[in-house]
C-alpha cells in the first residue's frame, strides 16, 4: 500500500464557465477563466516551484519562487497571482528564472536549520523539495548570520531565538523552522475562519504569533489543525509525527464523530496510526477538519478500553472476564430464557448511531428475525426523531434536502437551535466562509452563540427567544411573510397543495401570531422578528439549518413542520443554496434511521404494517415478521419498571448518561434481568449491565456511515480490532449463538442485502462507492449518481404539504420554586457524553461542565464566577461550577453534558415531543443556589459506579 | 471629545476613541494613532478592546501594531530623537553621528535615557537626502547635521 496521492494545484479552482487556452512550456492547455498560471501549469503536469502557495488558500505571492516569464510581457511575474489569458505563451524554466529561484532559496536557507536528518518533517518538507527542485548547491550568505536558529549568538544569547511552543497537546510550533510563508495564518483565516494567528513584526522579526504573542493554547486557536496541514516545513508539526515518524501508507476513511462526516486519510506506519489528515476530495469537508476528527483518536488505545468479554450474575458483583464463546452463549441462553419465561416481547435492543450502517442493519435484523419482535430503537429517538417525522409529513422524506456544498450558494441563512462552530465545526467553517463573502445570517437561539458575532462575521439578526417558544417564533416569521405578501406564489402553486397553503396562510395570518402579539411570550422584539422575516423572504437563496435546539422540545415535530412551511412559502426548496438542513448529531444517525432502527419502520422508512415490505424481508430472512410496532426506548424502560420487559441488547449507546431523567433510566435498567452492553468502555449504562461485549473503533472495521447530507461514505479498516472482532462480527456471532444461520464474510455483503431490499439504496454497493468516492441517497435507477439536492422537480410525496403549527406551551413551566430555564448544548472540544473525547488530550480545553448564568441572575443569588452551585429541577438536583456570562439572557441558564459526574440529565424531565417522544432536553425549569460540593445523588452515584466497575483479577477500573 | 487617560479608565478611553473613528474607511490605523497620541504608546490591553469593537481578532490587530515601528509598546521619553540611517545619510556620515549620540546619551537605539528625557530611534529616510545627514526631533526635521549641530540639538533635549 502507498500514501493516497493528492495533488496540490497551488491555488483554488476557478468556477468560471468561460474557458481560456494558453501555452505553457510548449504545451497547450485549456482552463476556466480566472485560473492562476500556477494551477494551469499543474493541470498540464508542469510543477512550478512554490512555497507560499497551496490550493486550500488563495494566492499570496510572497515566496518569489513561482516566478515565470510570459512572452511579450515584462518582468517575471508570480505564477500564483497571475491569471491565465487567451493565447499567453508562458515559460516556467528559463536561465533567468533559474538564477532568481536559486537566489531566493539561498536567502531562505541562510536562515533555516540544516538538521534535515533529525527533523520531523524529513521526507515531507516542501522547503527540502524546493531546494532540490531549484538545484541549490551553495549558500553564499553562510548559515549563521542574523538568524532565528541558534540559542546562542557568539558569546551571548541570541535575542532573536524563540523556544518551541509545545502548549498545544497535539502539535508543536518551532519558530526556528519558520519561513514566514503565511500559509498557517491564511489557513486559520480562510479555511477555519478563526483568525487566531498573525505575522507579528517585520523583516527578520517576522514571526507567526497566536493571539498577541501568546502560546497556542492560551490564544483563540481552536486546534483544528488547518495550520499544521498547511505548513510546508516542520514549524507546525503533529506531535504524533515527531514521536513516530513519517507514515508509509494511508487509507481514506470517514470520521466517527459528528454528522458532518468528514473524509480523512488515516496515515499509517504498519498498524500504528500516525495522523489523520482531512482528504481534499472528501465532499462533505473539502479538506478541512476540526480538533476532534483530526486529533482526538487517542481513545482507541486508551488504557480504560475493555478488550475482553465479561459477565456477572448481579450488577453488584464484580465483572468476570470470559471467552467470547462463553459470553455469547450466556447471552443467547439468557435471552431465550427470558423470552420463554416472560414472553416474546420481553426483550429488545438499541442500535447505535456511532456504528456503521451494516452493523445497525444487523442489530435490527437480529431483533426482528431473532428476537421475533420490533422492540428496536436508536438514539435518534432522543435527537432527530422529530426531523424524521416532520420532514416526512411535509416533503415525504425524512432527511435534509441539500448537500453541504450548497452553503456556498446561499444568500440568507437561518440558524435555529444549532451551534455549528461547536457542534458541527467543519460546516461552521464553511458557513463562515460564505458569510465573509457577503451572505446574511439570522440566528434564532436563546444563547449568543459564536456565529452571532465573531471576527469578520456578524448576524444581521439575533432573535434570542425564550427556550420552548420555537413554534411561536417560526409561526410569527410566517405571519410576517404571509401578511406582507412576501410568499413565492408561483412556487407554491406549482409545487405545493394550494388549498392546504390557503388554510395555513389563513391560520398564520391571524393577529395572535403576529410578532407584536407573541413578543411578550417569546421575548423576541417584534421589529427584529419582522426584519428577519423580510430578509429571509427577499434576500435571495434562503437556507435553514437547524439542530437539536429545534427537535428536543415537546413541540419538536411542530417546529420542524414550521421550518418546512417557511422554506416552501418562500420557494426555497429544490436547488443549490436553499433548503431545510437538519444538522445531525452523530456520525451515522442518518444511517441508523435509514436502516430501520425505529420500532415501527423497516429499512427505508417503510412501516412494519406494510405487507409488501414485510414480505420482501420475510422471504429473504426466512421468518415471519411482526406487523405490530415495538417499544420505543422510554416505553422499554417503563415496561421494565412495570416488570414486563427484562432483557436489552445495547450496541454503542450510553442511555444512562444521554437519556433524560437519569433516575428513571437507572430504575428501568436495574429492573431487567439481562442487560448486554457492547461498547469500547465501561460506560455509565454498563454499571447496570450483566454482560459486557467489547466493541471496536471505526479504525478497526469496514463499513459505511451516512452523514447529515445523506452521503454514504466508506469507513475502512486500518488496524486489527484490538478486542478481536468488528462490531458486525459480534452481532453476527450473537445471532449464530441464538440459532440464526448468518454467514456474512464482509460488510459489503450486508450492503448488498440492504441494496436488494431497500429501494433508496438500490444502486449502492462497495464497488460503486469505490468508483464514485461517495453517493447521496436516494441512489437507484431513477438517480444513478445519487441525489445531492432533493425535491428538485417535485416533492417526494407529490405536493408539498403546509401544516398548521399551533403553539402549545410546554408543561415544563417556571414558577416561584424554579424560576430559571435550563437549556443544554455542546462545546467544540468534547463530543456528546464524552466517552471518547474525555479519554483524549481534548480535556485541556474543557475539563468539566460549567453552568452559564447571566451576571444579574448570579448577583441575585450571591454567586461568583467559579462557585459551586446546586442546580435543582422537579426531577432532581446536581452540582457544578458557575460561569458568569452575558451570552445567556437573564432567566436562562445553560450547560453542557460531556462529563458523567455532572449528571445534567438528573435534572431534565420526562416531557417529550408529542409525535416522537423525543425528550425535552432543551427546557427545564430550575433553581440555582450556592453549594459546597457534590449532591447526595452524585456521591451515591459515584460509589455505585466505582463498585460496579470492578473486574476480578484487575485493579479497579478508574474513570 | 474627552480623552483624559489613566490606567483605570483605559477601557473607557479606548472605547471612546474607537467610537469616534470607527466610521472611517479602514479605521484601524487612525484609531491606533489616536490611542498612541493619548497614551504615548499602544497599550497591550487596548488591543482586545479595539479588536472586539471592529470585529477583528486580537491577532490581526497585534499584527498591525507590531508591523509599524512607529507604534510604541511602552511610553517614549519626553523627547524623541530619530536619526536617519538610510543610504544618503549613511554616505554623509550618519553612522558616526549615531555613535556620538549614543555615547552622549548613554543609550542605544530603541532605548530611553534613564531620566526619561529622550528616546533614540533610527529612521529609514526622512526624505531629506539632499540635506543629509538628517534627523527628526519631536516631529521637527533638521538637516546638514554635524557634530556641533547635533550637540546643540542634544543640549535642547537633555536640558
Amino acid at each position: 500500500m502507498l500514501l493516497v496521492p493528492e495533488t496540490d494545484f497551488g491555488t483554488p479552482a476557478s468556477r468560471a464557465k468561460t474557458q481560456v487556452t494558453l501555452t505553457i512550456d510548449g504545451r497547450e492547455i485549456t482552463v476556466p477563466e480566472g485560473t492562476s498560471i500556477m494551477r494551469a501549469s499543474m493541470e498540464a503536469g508542469i510543477q512550478v516551484p512554490k512555497l507560499c502557495a497551496t490550493d486550500m488558500v488563495d494566492a499570496f505571492g510572497s515566496c518569489r519562487l513561482c516566478l515565470i516569464e510570459i512572452e511579450g510581457r515584462n518582468g517575471t511575474p508570480a505564477s500564483c497571482t497571475t491569471p491565465v489569458a487567451p493565447g499567453l505563451v508562458v515559460h516556467t524554466q528559463t536561465a533567468r528564472l533559474k538564477d532568481i529561484r536559486k537566489g531566493v532559496m539561498e536567502l531562505y536557507i541562510s536562515d533555516h536549520p540544516l538538521d534535515c536528518l533529525t527533523c520531523a518533517a524529513n521526507g515531507d518538507c516542501e522547503l527540502q523539495d524546493m531546494a532540490g527542485a531549484v538545484g541549490l548547491r551553495d549558500v553564499r550568505y553562510g548559515y549563521d548570520g542574523d538568524n532565528h536558529v541558534k540559542t546562542r549568538a557568539g558569546e551571548g544569547l541570541n535575542a532573536r531565538w524563540m523556544p518551541k511552543d509545545e502548549s498545544n497537546p497535539y502539535f508543536t510550533y518551532d519558530p526556528s523552522k519558520c519561513i514566514v510563508c503565511s500559509r498557517c495564518v491564511r489557513a486559520c483565516e480562510e479555511v477555519q475562519g478563526t483568525f487566531a494567528l498573525t505575522i507579528e513584526g517585520r523583516g527578520f522579526d517576522s514571526r507567526v504569533s497566536p493571539g498577541q504573542h501568546e502560546d497556542f493554547l492560551s490564544s483563540e486557536c481552536v486546534s483544528c489543525g488547518a495550520c499544521v496541514q498547511a505548513c510546508p516545513t516542520a514549524t507546525l508539526t503533529e506531535k504524533s509525527v515527531i514521536a513516530i515518524g513519517q507514515p508509509e501508507h494511508s487509507v481514506v476513511t470517514t470520521c466517527a464523530y459528528c454528522g458532518v462526516g468528514c473524509s480523512f486519510k488515516a496515515e499509517m506506519r504498519g498498524e500504528e496510526l500516525v495522523r489523520m489528515v482531512p482528504w481534499k476530495d472528501g465532499q462533505a469537508n473539502r479538506g478541512h477538519s476540526c480538533v476532534k476528527g483530526r486529533f482526538a483518536y487517542g481513545y482507541s488505545t486508551h488504557k480504560e478500553r475493555i478488550l475482553n468479554p465479561m459477565i456477572r450474575e448481579k450488577v453488584t458483583d464484580p465483572w468476570r472476564e470470559v471467552s467470547w464463546e462463553e459470553a455469547l452463549a450466556h447471552t443467547a441462553a439468557e435471552f431465550r430464557r427470558i423470552q420463554y419465561q416472560y414472553g416474546r416481547e420481553s426483550i429488545g435492543g438499541i442500535t447505535s448511531s456511532r456504528c456503521t450502517n451494516e452493523e445497525t442493519y444487523l442489530v435490527q435484523k437480529l431483533i426482528r428475525a431473532g428476537f421475533g419482535n420490533n422492540n428496536v430503537d436508536t438514539c435518534a429517538r432522543v435527537c432527530h426523531s422529530p426531523t424524521g417525522y416532520g420532514l416526512g409529513q411535509a416533503f415525504g422524506t425524512s432527511a435534509g434536502t441539500q448537500n453541504f456544498d450548497s452553503v456556498e450558494e446561499t444568500d440568507v441563512v437561518i440558524i435555529i437551535g444549532a451551534n455549528p462552530t461547536d457542534g458541527h465545526p467543519v460546516f461552521g467553517s464553511r458557513l463562515k466562509k460564505r458569510l465573509r463573502q457577503g451572505a446574511r445570517l439570522i440566528v434564532i437561539d436563546p444563547r449568543r452563540i459564536d456565529l452571532v458575532r465573531s471576527p469578520h462575521i456578524e448576524a444581521a439578526y439575533h432573535l434570542p427567544l425564550r427556550p420552548g417558544t420555537n413554534v411561536a417564533v417560526a409561526t410569527a416569521l410566517a405571519h410576517v411573510i404571509v401578511t406582507e405578501g412576501l410568499c413565492d406564489e408561483e412556487f407554491i402553486r406549482t409545487r405545493c397543495d394550494w388549498s392546504e397553503f390557503e388554510d395555513w396562510a389563513g391560520f398564520v395570518a391571524e393577529e395572535r401570531h403576529s410578532p407584536e402579539a407573541t413578543e411578550a411570550l417569546t421575548g423576541v422584539p417584534a421589529d427584529d422578528l419582522r426584519g428577519a422575516a423580510r430578509l429571509f423572504a427577499t434576500g435571495g437563496n434562503g437556507s435553514i439549518y437547524y439542530g437539536l435546539g429545534v427537535t428536543e422540545h415537546s413541540q419538536g415535530s411542530t417546529t420542524v413542520m414550521a421550518i418546512a412551511n417557511l422554506a416552501m412559502a418562500t420557494g426555497n426548496i429544490g436547488r443549490p443554496g436553499v433548503g431545510v438542513n437538519p444538522l445531525r448529531g452523530q456520525n451515522n444517525v442518518q444511517g441508523s434511521c435509514d436502516m430501520g432502527s425505529f420500532p415501527h419502520e423497516l429499512p427505508g422508512y417503510r412501516h412494519v404494517s406494510d405487507d409488501a415490505t414485510r414480505d420482501i424481508f420475510e422471504k429473504l430472512w426466512g421468518v415471519t415478521l411482526s406487523d405490530e410496532p415495538g417499544l420505543r426506548i422510554p416505553n422499554m424502560l417503563d415496561a421494565a419498571v412495570d416488570g414486563s420487559f427484562k432483557g436489552l441488547y445495547i450496541q454503542g449507546e450510553d442511555i444512562l448518561q444521554s437519556d433524560p431523567d437519569t433516575k428513571h433510566v437507572a430504575a428501568g435498567l436495574a429492573a431487567m434481568e439481562c442487560v448486554v452492553v457492547q461498547d469500547l468502555f465501561l460506560n455509565e449504562t454498563a454499571n447496570y449491565a450483566h454482560v459486557f461485549l467489547p466493541g471496536s473503533t471505526f479504525l478497526e472495521k469496514d463499513g459505511t456511515f451516512t452523514n447529515a447530507e445523506r452521503r454514504i461514505n466508506r469507513v475502512r479498516r486500518v488496524m486489527t480490532p484490538r478486542n478481536g472482532y468488528a462490531d458486525w462480527e459480534v452481532t453476527q456471532n450473537l445471532a449464530r449463538a441464538m440459532g440464526l444461520a448468518w454467514s456474512y464474510t464482509h460488510p459489503s455483503e450486508i450492503m448488498d442485502e440492504i441494496a436488494a431490499t431497500t429501494p433508496s439504496f438500490a444502486k449502492v454497493s462497495y464497488a460503486y462507492l469505490e468508483e464514485k468516492g461517495s453517493v447521496q441517497w436516494p441512489c437507484n435507477e431513477k438517480a444513478p449518481e445519487g441525489s445531492p439536492i432533493m425535491h428538485v422537480d417535485g416533492f417526494v410525496r407529490g405536493k408539498g404539504k403546509f401544516i398548521r403549527t399551533e403553539y402549545v406551551a410546554t408543561d415544563e413551566k417556571t414558577g416561584p420554586r424554579f424560576p430559571l430555564l435550563l437549556t443544554t448544548g455542546r462545546i467544540l472540544s468534547q463530543y456528546n457524553v464524552g466517552a471518547q473525547t474525555r479519554r483524549t488530550e481534548n480535556v485541556v480545553w474543557h475539563e468539566e461542565d460549567r453552568l452559564e448564568i447571566h451576571p444579574h441572575d448570579a448577583e441575585l443569588r450571591g454567586i461568583r464566577d467559579g462557585d459551586w452551585v446546586r442546580l435543582a429541577s422537579r426531577s432532581g438536583d446536581t452540582t457544578l461550577r458557575a460561569l458568569i456570562t452575558d451570552r445567556v439572557a437573564t432567566g436562562v441558564v445553560y450547560t453542557t453534558f460531556h462529563h458523567p459526574t455532572t449528571q445534567a440529565n438528573v435534572i431534565t424531565t420526562d416531557f417529550s415531543d408529542w409525535a416522537t417522544n423525543c425528550p425535552e432536553y432543551k427546557v427545564t425549569a430550575v433553581q440555582i443556589s450556592p453549594s459546597n460540593g457534590p449532591s447526595e445523588w452524585q456521591t451515591e452515584y459515584e460509589d455505585q459506579a466505582r463498585q460496579s466497575r470492578r473486574i476480578i483479577g484487575k485493579l479497579e477500573a478508574a474513570e | 471629545m474627552d480623552r483624559h487617560p489613566g490606567k483605570s479608565d483605559l477601557a473607557t478611553s479606548v472605547a471612546a476613541i474607537v467610537a469616534d473613528l470607527k466610521h472611517l474607511e479602514g479605521p484601524l490605523l487612525p484609531i491606533l494613532h489616536a490611542v498612541q497620541e493619548v497614551f504615548g504608546y499602544v497599550p497591550e490591553e487596548a488591543v482586545p478592546i479595539i479588536a472586539a469593537d471592529l470585529n477583528l481578532s486580537r491577532a490581526e490587530v497585534h499584527g498591525v501594531v507590531t508591523f509599524y515601528h512607529d507604534y510604541r509598546h511602552q511610553p517614549a521619553g519626553r523627547h524623541v530623537l530619530k536619526l536617519c540611517r538610510a543610504e544618503a545619510c549613511q554616505a554623509m556620515g550618519a553612522d558616526r553621528l549615531a555613535e556620538q549620540v549614543k555615547i552622549h546619551l548613554g543609550i542605544d537605539f530603541h532605548e530611553t535615557s534613564a531620566d526619561g528625557a529622550v528616546t533614540l530611534e533610527p529612521v529609514f529616510c526622512l526624505g531629506l537626502c539632499s540635506t543629509a545627514p538628517a534627523a527628526m526631533l519631536d516631529g521637527g526635521v533638521h538637516g546638514r547635521l554635524d557634530a556641533s549641530a547635533l550637540d546643540s540639538l542634544l543640549a535642547e533635549v537633555v536640558a
